[in-house]
């Protein structure tokens, strides 16, 4: 054979190469992107429905409405994000190539977190037209609380999506996991999301960005360490 | 730095346990550095486990694995440097064409020329036409096709190859046979699990027959 022997690449090259292509089966697929938009965008109308035409109470409580859309979402995403890796064995192909299983894992949970990112720009402009809120404290403030919540969700998001993924009740089995887990992020980015929208009189934001950077801390560096186990093993 | 006094591939008593049953039951042999190997059983004798097994997809429930002298549990990143798998399932993304299909695993494995490497490939095994078409449009003999293009694109110093000639048209069958004389001629040990035991002995010089999970002569 003439091909040249490969040599092996390093786990930010290997992190790279699966995360472009997780981006490039999405983009030929646009599937867990319109999915999990057209989920999320019905959930923050079924909550303007539920709570009726109080709209001091959907302002007041838009930030939690507008996380807890994205949490439904990203439950979608996640477990899709591993069901395309079943279909033919693809992590085991993947896995003998050999890639390592760390950089199979920040790829994923990367590549969710910026599907998370794009839904929270979609969602946005909609949440603001139907709560009737206002970015009160600017769009830099909104930006971090919008990235720090995303990749939040999205680090242990992708260790129980793949722990999930060969369990016959996955659907149901990965928002069990997930949903208790984390409720201190889901607490902080409502809170800071609210402050974004209603204003910070109190200095209070930093406090919530640093909870939600601890939270982002443990979870990356855990997923990072025990997802070579889990696939694995 | 594999050994080069070691055999290609060593099993000391391994043993392999789904459940209650047992697929392979203390297994012992080794196969001499340079020799090919055939692989033959019923259904269900173990062959795709065992192959599974040399390729550290699975681990064994006890014994050891061996490959090129090192350990296949221990040693598993390293093992998988040298070692390819033809499997059953094709390891391939059913929404990527064939050319990003290899060009991700090309990406992945540091190759120099991703595209230009796929590219040949894809012209090797006879896909090149159908090189920008999503794999999710092909029949079952492109995508083994495909999935040998796979393990070709992994330069290996050892191909397992599970039922290779499966879904295969008569050309196809004929590459086949081609690519693994290829394969045998540039050093690579081949280890070939198939029903086709006549087609599989003109390719091996080397037989293990297995019967629930265990060898027994042919």
């Amino acid at each position: 054979m003439s091909t040249p022997r490969p040599r092996p690449i390093g786990l930010i090259g290997a992190t790279l190469a699966l995360l472009r292509k997780d981006l490039l089966i999405e983009w030929r697929t646009r599937a867990r992107l319109n999915a999990i938009v057209f989920f999320a965008l019905a959930t923050l109308l079924m909550f303007s429905f539920a709570l009726g035409p109080d709209t001091r109470l959907l302002e007041k409580n838009a930030g939690g409405y507008f996380w807890l859309a994205i949490l439904f979402a990203s439950v979608l995403a996640m477990g899709e994000s591993f069901r395309v890796e079943s279909e033919n064995a693809c992590l085991d192909g993947i896995r003998l190539a050999p890639a390592d299983a760390r950089a199979i894992y920040l790829s994923k949970a990367l590549g969710n977190a910026l599907l998370l990112i794009a839904l929270g720009i979609v969602l946005l402009p909609v949440m603001v037209a139907l709560y009737g809120v206002k970015v009160v404290t600017g769009f830099v403030d909104l930006g971090t609380v919008l990235l720090l919540g995303s990749l939040a969700l999205s680090a242990p998001g992708t260790v129980y999506a793949a722990i999930s993924s060969n369990a016959r009740a996955r659907d149901v089995l990965l928002p069990l996991l997930l949903f208790p887990l984390v409720i201190p992020a889901l607490l902080s980015l409502a809170k800071a999301t609210s402050l974004v929208l209603q204003g910070d009189p109190m200095n209070q934001l930093g406090s919530w960005l640093g909870l939600l950077l601890g939270f982002n801390l443990i979870y990356w560096g855990v997923g990072f360490v025990l997802f070579p186990r889990i696939i694995e093993d | 730095m594999p050994s080069t006094s070691a055999p290609a591939l060593a099993l000391h008593d391994v043993s392999k346990r789904y459940g209650r049953r047992w697929a392979l039951a203390r297994l012992t042999y080794a196969l001499p550095s340079g020799r090919s190997l055939l692989l033959t059983g019923h259904n269900g004798s173990g062959k795709t486990t065992l192959l599974r097994m040399l390729a550290t997809a699975l681990s064994p429930t006890a014994g050891r694995v061996e490959v090129l002298g090192r350990d296949a549990v221990t040693d598993r990143d390293s093992v998988r440097r040298d070692v390819a798998l033809l499997s059953h399932a094709s390891f391939l993304y059913e929404d990527l064409t064939a050319h990003q299909n290899l060009t991700v695993l090309a990406r992945l494995l540091g190759h120099p020329s991703p595209k230009d490497g796929a590219s040949a490939l894809l012209s090797r095994v006879g896909l090149e036409k159908r090189s920008d078409n999503p794999v999710r449009g092909f029949s079952a003999g492109m995508r083994k096709r495909l999935a040998i293009a796979r393990l070709l694109l992994k330069a290996p110093s050892i191909a397992l190859l599970d039922e290779p000639f499966g879904e295969l048209d008569p050309s196809g069958i004929r590459d086949m046979e081609a690519i693994i004389a290829e394969l045998k001629a540039g050093g690579v040990t081949v280890v070939l699990a198939t029903h086709l035991v006549e087609q599989g002995m003109t390719l091996c010089e080397e037989r293990l027959h297995l019967q629930d999970g265990r060898a027994v002569a042919a």
